[in-house]
């Protein structure tokens, strides 16, 4: 298992949250195998996944994950997108793709590094910090809403929708290899402190506790995911809170096969 | 009669467009070469729409005149708009039963006046057979036969087939025959317009999927390959979602092309860098209208030449290239996509309103073939950015670990941010690009037409015009095929000897000028028009007449 981490020298801060997501990716590609698979990176600290994975990957541009991890299955069904952002590429920049995508039920794996804030730019807000965040840009603090990503993917029409925690492993791991399996769109949202701009880590491990092992409605899922508002303290479920089955967007496409040009511009004589 | 120029306009719902289109094949079907001309605007019923239709037995004459020999009227507003572009002798073709027309005395032009909603009644048909009703006559008082007549409708009006062909019978033989069509030319040819010729172009390179958001006027692209079983389409919800998935489509291995309008290629722009940086093979059919901003929709500019050049932010390179007509289209963007995955960088294919939603006939004078791009063994120890220029490609889900990346990388695809491994990098792809503009030296980028001391260059699809327009003048027409890497060494042989250079240009400042004047080339005098219409030919005659007089 251990040619799955790049010797790449690691740059996250000593106690960041990415390296419990990492360990737990790590143990999910160890279990359906890395040939397949297709790392895609958006831009902040999660980003440099791509340096550090042993898979093929596309360390790509911020907030563009979910569509390119659409083109890749689009193209390859037989590979397995795994679509990595964080809230930033997720949750501000790149909203609309995962909203369609999840609409579309695209066949690709989305893992969401939410540590609610702009780390690699030293500490903004974003749609998932708490209003009155203290950050470079909003020094009295924010005056935005959060959004609830959970909610809002149920909305969407996602069809496995999961929360973890960095400092949950096993249960994160089984939550990941889990979406990987899911033929549908994966939608698992991470919950990661900043150990330097937003330590949740204490927050997190008093309020943060695992749903037991269900199948909910989706109006039920939805009751549990406004549970917390991503504003208070909690508590705050983590686990699966909704999966169902129905078509995918690229098995309903039609193939790829060559064309018959002469018989096609016969048509247009 | 063996050339001459059609209008059919309705309001828009009323089936003007696919009257041209039938008309565009019924002379196709006796071997004559056609091209249509679309002007419409931005609504969904009403309005006033037309199509002109421009045969020639001889040679394609991808151009319109200001005067014509036909006017097919579905409404009244069409006669009054038109009527006084019909030539003596033409011949204005109506129905009669809806339409009340005022006709000038002396008019010059013969009458025929069709009773379309008789004739409906007659065959208990819809009256949105109108269009068929005055096509028939059209074809019967030209002299052509009837079940040459009959085959081509057939074929091309799928819905309620046998009721227009009844509809079309009575009118045709109600109709009395007023001109002689010349002789038959030869075998039909594909009419197609430009963005299907673009689509199928792509086709023979070995297009496999095509990824859209719809715009006028790029749509036709993405209408036309939905219809072709083999080539996956896609339509995201947004030019941004298009882009990245066509990258992510590509470096799964499969020949993507994406395309749109100067508004959603904007959107586009950041990730046209990613392509660069990343070394993606991709292909981008941008197709201009009249701007900027929303502009005019569905009229033509040629006004995004500045911005195609430079798009991407960095140190960026890319191929830029400008078919005229619809043989040029077809060729290009095969070509195109062959380079884009030989040289692993964006290839940006320009049209515009007139180039991609008109119709041409396809010769297929030069003919376009998939090539196979450099690619490596898929093996363990694959490096994506290996070599000195060109990386060889490997695709994942095999034994090869294929890292894409924005960020500048070492050869394996990692992060680099050491000033050496930078510059090493910088000058691979720079490499790359000196490899194609010297293939690029080795190829016919740069035509010339014509001889004369006044040399007029022009790009895109004022090429229908100004071949027509300069017919038997002393000048020599000059067409970059490739705007980026700049040709400049053909286009400099090819205005050696020329005492005055002149750029005709679809947009108010003169962009293709300044791109010559960054070569070093003078130009002397600028034929511009940005009112968002085409030039005609006789409206470019005379000012080209005023360069050499």
């Amino acid at each position: 298992m251990e040619n799955i981490i790049l010797p790449t020298t690691n740059t996250w801060c000593p106690g960041c949250g990415n390296f419990g997501i990492q360990n737990s990716l790590k143990e999910a590609i160890a279990e359906v195998g890395k040939e397949k698979v297709v790392v895609i990176s958006g831009i902040g600290c999660h980003g440099k996944i791509s340096d550090y994975v042993n898979t093929s990957s596309i360390y790509t541009l911020h907030g563009r994950t979910v569509p390119t991890g659409t083109g890749v299955k689009m193209s390859n069904p037989e590979l397995l997108p795994i679509c990595m952002g964080g809230d930033g590429d997720m949750y501000d920049e790149g909203i609309s793709h995962l909203v369609h995508a999840a609409k579309r039920n695209s066949n690709i794996t989305v893992l969401v590094h939410d540590n609610r804030t702009f780390a690699l730019t030293v500490n903004q807000p974003t749609s998932t910090s708490p209003q009155g965040y203290q950050g470079t840009t909003s020094p009295e603090g924010s005056v935005e809403y959060t959004i609830n990503p959970v909610d809002l993917m149920l909305s969407a029409g996602a069809t496995y929708v999961a929360r973890g925690f960095s400092g949950q492993p096993q249960q994160l791991t089984r939550l990941i290899t889990e979406g990987i399996a899911h033929p549908g769109f994966s939608f698992i949202e991470i919950l990661q402190p900043c150990v330097v701009w937003y330590n949740t880590f204490a927050a997190y491990n008093e309020a943060v506790y695992e749903m037991e092992n269900q199948e909910l409605e989706l109006q039920e899922a939805r009751n549990k995911a406004v549970e917390w508002d991503y504003q208070s303290e909690g508590p705050i479920a983590t686990g699966l809170f909704y999966r169902e089955h129905k078509p995918t967007y690229e098995e309903s496409l039609p193939g790829n096969f060559p064309v018959d040009v002469e018989a096609l511009l016969e048509k247009s004589k | 009669m063996d050339n001459f120029q059609i209008i059919v306009g309705g309001a828009a719902g009323e089936g003007s467009k696919k009257a041209g289109q039938i008309l565009a094949r019924l002379f196709n079907s006796r071997g004559f070469r056609v091209f249509v001309h679309e002007d419409y605007h931005s609504l969904i019923r009403g309005g006033h729409n037309f199509s002109q239709i421009t045969v020639n037995r001889d040679r394609q004459q991808n151009a319109i005149s200001e005067k014509i020999d036909f006017l097919l009227a579905l409404n009244e507003e069409t006669i009054t708009k038109h009527q006084h572009k019909l030539k003596d002798g033409g011949i204005l073709i109506y129905d009669s039963d809806s339409i009340e027309a005022e006709l000038p005395e002396d008019n010059g032009f013969e009458v025929l006046k069709v009773p379309a909603a008789n004739i409906i009644e007659e065959a208990e048909a819809s009256n949105l057979m109108k269009n068929t009703a005055l096509i028939a006559a059209l074809a019967k008082s030209v002299g052509m036969d009837w079940e040459k007549t009959k085959q081509v409708l057939s074929r091309l009006l799928t819905k309620e087939t046998d009721k227009n062909l009844q509809v079309a019978e009575i009118a045709f033989s109600q109709t009395e025959q007023l001109k002689e069509l010349a002789a038959e030319a030869g075998e039909p040819l594909p009419v197609l317009t430009g963005n299907s010729a673009i689509a199928v172009g792509a086709i023979r390179a070995g297009l496999e999927n095509y990824i859209a958001y719809p715009m006028t006027p790029a749509t036709g692209v993405l209408t036309y390959l939905v219809n072709v079983p083999g080539v996956k389409t896609a339509q995201p919800e947004n030019e941004i979602s298009v882009i990245n998935m066509a990258i992510g489509s590509a470096f799964a291995g499969r020949r993507t092309m994406i395309g749109s309008s100067g508004g959603g290629f904007a959107l586009m722009s950041e990730s046209i860098s990613l392509l660069a940086q990343s070394e993606t093979p991709m292909q981008i059919v941008l197709s201009q209208r009249m701007g900027p901003a929303t502009g005019v929709p569905t009229y033509v500019g040629q006004c995004d030449l500045d911005f195609a050049l430079n798009v991407g932010h960095g140190d960026m390179q890319r191929l830029v290239t400008a078919p005229g007509d619809g043989d040029e289209a077809y060729y290009l963007s095969g070509w195109g996509l062959n380079m884009a995955w030989k040289y692993q960088l964006p290839v940006i294919l320009m049209t515009d309103k007139e180039l991609s939603e008109n119709t041409y006939v396809l010769t297929r004078e030069q003919e376009i073939y998939k090539e196979e791009p450099n690619e490596a063994e898929n093996t363990a120890d694959y490096l994506r950015y290996d070599g000195e220029d060109i990386s060889p490609l490997q695709y994942p889900g095999g034994q090869a670990v294929v890292k894409a990346t924005g960020y500048e990388h070492t050869p394996g695809g990692i992060s680099e941010e050491e000033p050496e491994g930078i510059v090493a990098m910088q000058n691979k792809r720079l490499r790359k690009y000196d490899k194609l503009k010297e293939e690029l030296e080795q190829l016919e980028t740069v035509k010339s037409y014509g001889q004369g001391k006044v040399a007029v260059i022009f790009w895109g699809s004022v090429k229908g015009a100004i071949l027509e327009a300069a017919q038997d003048l002393p000048i020599k027409l000059v067409q970059p095929l490739v705007l980026q890497p700049f040709p400049e060494n053909q286009m400099k042989a090819a205005l050696e000897g020329a005492e005055k250079v002149v750029c005709v240009e679809l947009n108010s400042t003169g962009q293709l000028a300044r791109v010559l004047r960054g070569h070093g080339i003078e130009v002397n005098d600028k034929i511009l028009k940005y009112d968002a219409r085409p030039f005609t030919i006789e409206g470019l005659r005379e000012q080209l007449q005023a360069l050499v007089n």
